[in-house]
């Protein structure tokens, strides 16, 4: 490669046009309580650029027909577009196209393989390693896989600094272990976890391993072929696109062995009174009349995301930690959970803020104060029970940035924190 | 608007200085602990009443939201002295204002509580102080 190359490869990673692409959003420009929103909610959801709402208002205006089935003009374009999103996406993630299953969210994706894989290969006695870290959506399922088959469930368990805690890892992926579920981003501490070395650990065991991907996904660029999981669980509306849609990657082998989750029309081969033949995947998994709509979004969001870069995207994302870090680390009895620095966070900020008589201004208190303010953040447990306790708190603020955040916003919100420190404390 | 009718001057006041919080001994009070596990509001309330059937002391300890300790502040201020069937009159009132029912006035500090009514989600918290009244009420250790 040239310098020239790199140089413009460089100069395009380092910034953002901030400018255009608020101007991308039209919800940022609302008014919330007289002043203009701040949206600080992307782990919840994100935020839809203009080019994801046309292409899907698009499709109901122009082209609106059930794919894969009829023979007319509009069932043609549909099935194109539909399947020209699997492609798109599984591009964008560098993954198969045929290993790549949609769903209607994240949650649903991780069931599918608790069902089609866990439920019929896992045994008495075999163990999956799930972590402390993780939402709730990638606990439950394989609790109730556990409930059912005798599984065990072990979990890694997390540092006071919030990161996964790889220290005992030797005693935690054995012999026994067939699967490890982890987040590839925590939704509370916004800690990238230690994917290379969990991977590692299950390859030498034989154990598969399925990542959330719902935080890293949208965040940092993901080469699915690289990473070495087995599956991905990802979220389309964290992502820029709408909700209803998710998906499952996998490796294509995989999916073939698997039985379908959901049975109905569109995932058979031949279908007598006896009984069924499936067709192959991803489409056996896809019972139904498919998420059309939501695909057409999702592909123009994986569009709009690659065209910023993601690489762009997360050098954005960590010059905000870096501000907020430094930001919050002049705040007086302020708690963040999960500071292990730009490298290992994305944009996600935890947070307690003191009452300064040795408690914490309840967060419904302070999620409430801030919406007054135009600033929406998230305030609860976050569907990650096991980490509050892990903090001992049974709740935090989270305040979330993505590509349309500056550090202006960053300002914003501290500015918040010490004006709801004092409304609600009196000093 | 709303946010000023949620959080008005004297539910900060209680809040901040919360009264009839416990201190000391418990001893022959009726104890019960009512929590809101969504939101991980506790309470636990301690009340002793007299013999006959006037709250003679009430007293609680707590961890949650500014609605829910203020609420139990200004519940305690206002039910100590009063009746058992008075009480109870008053804990109903209190939640038809919560379900958005107006009340009538002459209920002094219970009526900075109106404005909750407009955040359902916070209604919980302003009613666990009065839930737990309710119980401590019915509590089958009344007598003793």
């Amino acid at each position: 490669m040239t310098e020239n190359l790199v140089n413009r490869k460089e100069a395009r990673i380092k910034y953002l046009d901030q400018d255009k692409i608020s101007r991308d959003f039209p919800i940022l420009k609302r008014k919330v309580k007289g002043r203009r929103l701040v949206y600080l909610d992307s782990a919840a959801t994100s935020q839809k650029p203009r080019q994801v709402i046309q292409k899907i208002s698009e499709y109901y205006e122009r082209y609106n027909a059930n794919p894969h089935r009829g023979i007319h003009t509009l069932s043609g374009e549909s099935t194109e577009a539909y399947e020209g999103a699997r492609t798109r996406l599984a591009r964008f993630l560098n993954a198969p196209a045929n290993g790549v299953v949609f769903t209607k969210n994240c949650t649903e994706a991780i069931n599918l393989v608790a069902y089609s894989w866990a439920r019929r290969r896992l045994v008495d006695g075999d163990e999956i390693l799930c972590t402390v870290m993780d939402h709730h959506s990638n606990i439950v399922p394989w609790q109730m896989v556990a409930a059912d088959t005798g599984v065990k469930l072990r979990y890694v368990p997390v540092t006071d600094e919030g990161d996964l805690d790889l220290s005992k890892l030797d005693e935690l992926v054995t012999g026994k272990t067939r699967l490890v579920a982890v987040t590839g981003a925590s939704n509370v501490l916004g800690t990238i976890t230690q994917l290379e070395s969990l991977i590692e650990s299950a390859r030498a065991v034989g154990a598969l391993v399925l990542v959330d991907g719902a935080q890293l996904v949208p965040h940092v660029p993901v080469d699915f072929k690289a990473m070495g999981a087995d599956f991905l669980a990802i979220a389309g509306h964290k992502m820029l696109g709408p909700t209803g849609i998710g998906a499952l990657v996998a490796r294509p082998e995989l999916l073939e062995e698997m039985e379908p989750f959901l049975g109905g029309g569109g995932m058979i081969l031949d279908l007598t009174l006896e009984g069924s033949k499936w067709i192959e995947p991803p489409w056996k998994f896809e019972a139904g009349t498919p998420v059309v709509a939501e695909a057409i979004g999702l592909r123009a969001a994986v569009d709009y995301l690659d065209e910023i870069g993601m690489e762009a995207i997360r050098q954005h994302e960590k010059k905000l930690v870096n501000y907020a870090l430094r930001e919050f680390a002049k705040i007086e009895d302020f708690h963040l959970y999960g500071e292990l620095g730009p490298e290992r966070h994305t944009a996600t900020f935890s947070f307690n803020i003191g009452d300064s008589r040795g408690g914490i201004i309840h967060p419904h208190d302070v999620g409430t104060y801030f919406d007054s303010l135009g600033l929406a953040i998230r305030a609860g447990h976050h569907c990650a029970k096991p980490l509050m306790r892990r903090f001992k708190v049974v709740s935090m603020s989270r305040a979330s940035c993505y590509l349309y955040n500056s550090e202006s916003d960053i300002d914003k919100l501290v500015d918040a924190i010490h004006k709801a420190r004092k409304f609600f404390t009196g000093v | 608007m709303e946010f000023e009718d949620l959080y008005q001057e004297i539910i900060l006041d209680h809040y901040r200085k919360p009264r009839n919080i416990c201190e000391g001994d418990d001893t022959g009070h009726i104890c019960v602990k009512h929590e809101n596990p969504l939101c991980g509001d506790e309470l636990s309330l301690h009340m002793k009443m007299n013999r006959n059937d006037t709250i003679k002391d009430i007293c609680y300890r707590a961890r949650g939201c500014s609605i829910s300790i203020s609420s139990a502040s200004i519940m305690t201020e206002a039910v100590k002295g009063l009746k058992k069937n008075e009480a109870m009159e008053l804990i109903e009132t209190v939640r038809r204002m919560m379900h958005g029912e107006v009340v009538g006035d002459g209920l002094g500090d219970i009526e900075a509580l109106q404005g909750v009514a407009k955040f359902p989600v916070r209604v919980k918290c302003a009613l666990l102080a009065w839930m737990a009244l309710k119980d401590a009420l019915q509590s089958p250790y009344r007598q003793r």
